[in-house]
């Protein structure tokens, strides 16, 4: 059913301008995955959700593909995921085999993708099956743990994680009380009262503040030259199915991990460190060694693809991005959830199709078209740089038609800018922000089911089981630290 | 590094007292059938304010590192915000186009010292095309100034 959707000459047309548009946003700095999909998303209020999902799917896949552009040419990652590529990516182009670096690396993301979109296909409606026996207390006790994971497993500061995710959750409840038709922290200014929105924040954080970020470290565009033919294409080809292992090792990692929300940046780290570790020509990794692109974007594109699976079936999304097509989702009115296979099961399957045909399409056209991306970045900075923060304007102005929030967009900036600075994580907060309402709908209706009673999260099976392991993820870092601390902790080696 | 840390701990502590404050004016027990509109910020700003708290204790107990931000590096870093803001600020009155015309002018000629013709060229060239997208071809309606009005827009 999903295929007719997904191949209608409208859906095939608006998968391509996706894919193109993506690219040229993954491509360049300051307009990422989470960002670019963003600014697109008012564009899409006029075109029936079907169509609008596709085309932020498919500007979500030509991203990925853009980053893996400049993270090998130009040593600069489009996106965090694309870091693990830049280790051994930009050495090959240096050599003179950038050709075969991008080859390798499109062709993992592909194969990555495509791991995870059959998985989802086949899962998707057993997880929705199963969510649909979720109440309240439950969907609660997910969000929980979606946090929890990333304050327990994120890495960095687990209070700075806390700190952002509380924020976003405030953020989400300034404005519009729906429940109680009160006003919060508004403060008797009238702006306020639309509260924050979090595609202008998503611009804000993601696109303001990485511009401010790479201007710091003053980045520049120039890249190592790249010969790129069919025959390069095909040689390449030839060489990766010796990599069989790395591409399901990769693929594996990527889908468990863009399942949970950590997202593809661990992902892609992890999978490279572990083919580092397995594999015979160990020594040449960093230094220029085909495996060392395979493995990273496999297991990112795996995991960004596989983001998608709880954002549809469960409603929590698994990245940034996914937040943003989240948002994208109620803002067309549709209730994301067990629910949406039920009610719009074409919408679903169409998305689901249209997975496939955007990883296709996106292939071949960033394949034919790479020359013509990493142009792009010729383009001097001075130019570039003023049109970038333009357009991010532009897409914050579109939102609500509201001058406000392009001094919120410039506000945000500085917030990222400072945040990222100082290690506060900003995808809890982009997330916090997106599921603010949802998650205190949730407990809401939890306590009044239970009449004000907390019991109410443990008593039931499924959110008790959910609820203890978040409150595991929450602890983890206070009992790691009292671990270390009680055994002799052994010396740190030094790094290789 | 350290003296920054201490600076957003405050703010985000400040930030939490302010939403204190707010929640506790609506209400932070039980309503007439469920919890009231402030419970919910409420907590929230009390995890805020234990948390600022203890990341300020612990960046007092950490020995002071890197500067926050050299004095080299601030200078790019304002050379772009600068900018952007009287952009926006500008942008309030004389509406979006105009102002990213500017914008884009000041910015080729006095950051990358383009010549004339071309930075000329594309400041006006730039706004142009965008009108016609966003007005015209997706009827997503900009900010617009005198200028327009002028034009009969």
């Amino acid at each position: 059913m999903g295929f007719q959707v997904a191949v209608t000459p409208f859906n095939l047309f608006v998968a391509v301008v996706g894919v193109t548009l993506g690219t040229i946003i993954g491509v360049l700095p300051g307009l990422g995955g989470a960002n670019g999909v963003a600014i697109l998303l008012p564009l899409t209020f006029t075109m029936p959700p079907t169509s609008a999902i596709i085309l932020l799917t498919s500007i979500y896949w030509g991203a990925l593909f853009g980053g893996a552009i400049t993270s090998v040419l130009f040593n600069i990652p489009g996106e965090p995921w694309s870091v693990a590529t830049t280790f051994d990516g930009y050495p090959l182009a240096r050599q003179g085999q950038g050709g075969q670096a991008l080859t390798a690396a499109f062709t993992s993301s592909f194969v990555g993708s495509l791991f995870s979109v059959v998985l989802i296909t086949f899962f998707a409606p057993l997880l929705a099956e199963i969510a649909l026996k979720f109440g309240p207390p439950e969907f609660f006790a997910i969000q929980l743990l979606t946090f929890s994971s990333f304050v327990g497993l994120g890495g960095g500061n687990p209070l700075k994680s806390l700190v952002t995710i509380v924020l976003g959750f405030i953020m989400a409840s300034v404005g519009l009380d729906i429940v109680t038709g009160q006003l919060r922290l508004t403060f008797g200014v009238t702006d306020l009262m639309k509260g924050f929105d979090f595609i202008v924040a998503v611009i804000g954080l993601f696109g303001i503040g990485e511009i401010l970020l790479s201007v710091e470290e003053g980045l520049q565009f120039r890249g190592a030259r790249t010969g790129m033919n069919l025959r390069v294409v095909l040689d390449t080809w030839k060489v990766l199915p010796r990599y069989w292992r790395t591409f399901v090792r990769g693929s594996v990692i990527g889908f468990w991990m863009g399942f949970k929300p950590g997202g593809a940046t661990p992902a892609s780290f992890m999978s490279y460190a572990f083919a580092k570790r397995f594999s015979p020509r160990a020594e040449r990794f960093g230094k220029g060694e085909l495996e060392g692109v395979v493995a990273p974007e496999t297991a990112a594109h795996a995991a960004g693809v596989a983001a998608m699976l709880p954002m549809i079936t469960l409603g929590i999304p698994g990245s940034p991005t996914a937040a943003v097509m989240l948002g994208g989702l109620i803002i067309w009115g549709l209730q994301p959830g067990p629910m949406l296979f039920v009610e719009n099961p074409e919408f679903v399957w169409g998305l689901i199709a249209s997975m496939y045909t955007g990883n296709v399409i996106g292939v071949i056209l960033v394949l034919a078209g790479v020359p013509l991306f990493a142009a792009i970045l010729r383009i001097p900075f001075a130019i570039l740089t003023p049109l970038i923060v333009v357009v991010c304007a532009i897409g914050s102005y579109a939102v609500h038609n509201s001058m406000i929030d392009i001094w919120y967009m410039l506000v945000f900036g500085v917030v990222g800018y400072v945040f990222k600075k100082l290690d506060y994580p900003l995808a809890p907060l982009v997330l916090a922000l997106v599921l603010g309402d949802l998650a205190e709908n949730a407990l809401r209706q939890s306590l009044i089911m239970s009449q004000g009673s907390l019991a109410i999260f443990f008593t039931r099976p499924i959110a008790g089981a959910i609820n203890a392991l978040a409150l595991l993820f929450f602890l983890l870092p206070v009992l790691t630290l009292w671990w270390r601390r009680r055994g002799a902790a052994p010396p740190v080696a030094p790094r290789p | 590094m350290r003296a920054a840390d201490l600076i957003t701990a405050a703010v985000l502590m400040l930030l939490g007292g302010v939403v204190v404050y707010d929640a506790v004016r609506l209400g932070i027990g039980w309503g007439l059938e469920g919890p009231r509109s402030g419970f919910f910020p409420f907590w929230l700003a009390v995890i805020l304010l234990a948390m600022s708290a203890a990341i300020a204790v612990q960046s007092l107990r950490r020995p002071g590192g890197r500067p926050f931000v050299t004095r080299a590096a601030a200078r790019p870093v304002l050379a772009v915000l600068a900018p952007a803001a009287g952009m926006v600020l500008a942008t309030q009155f004389v509406g979006l186009y105009v102002a990213s015309g500017l914008y884009l002018a000041l910015y080729m000629r006095w950051v990358g010292r383009h010549a004339w013709p071309l930075t000329l060229g594309l400041a006006v060239a730039i706004p142009v095309v965008s009108f016609l997208v966003f007005e015209r071809w997706f009827l997503v309606p900009m900010p617009k100034g005198p200028l327009e009005a002028w034009l009969g827009y």
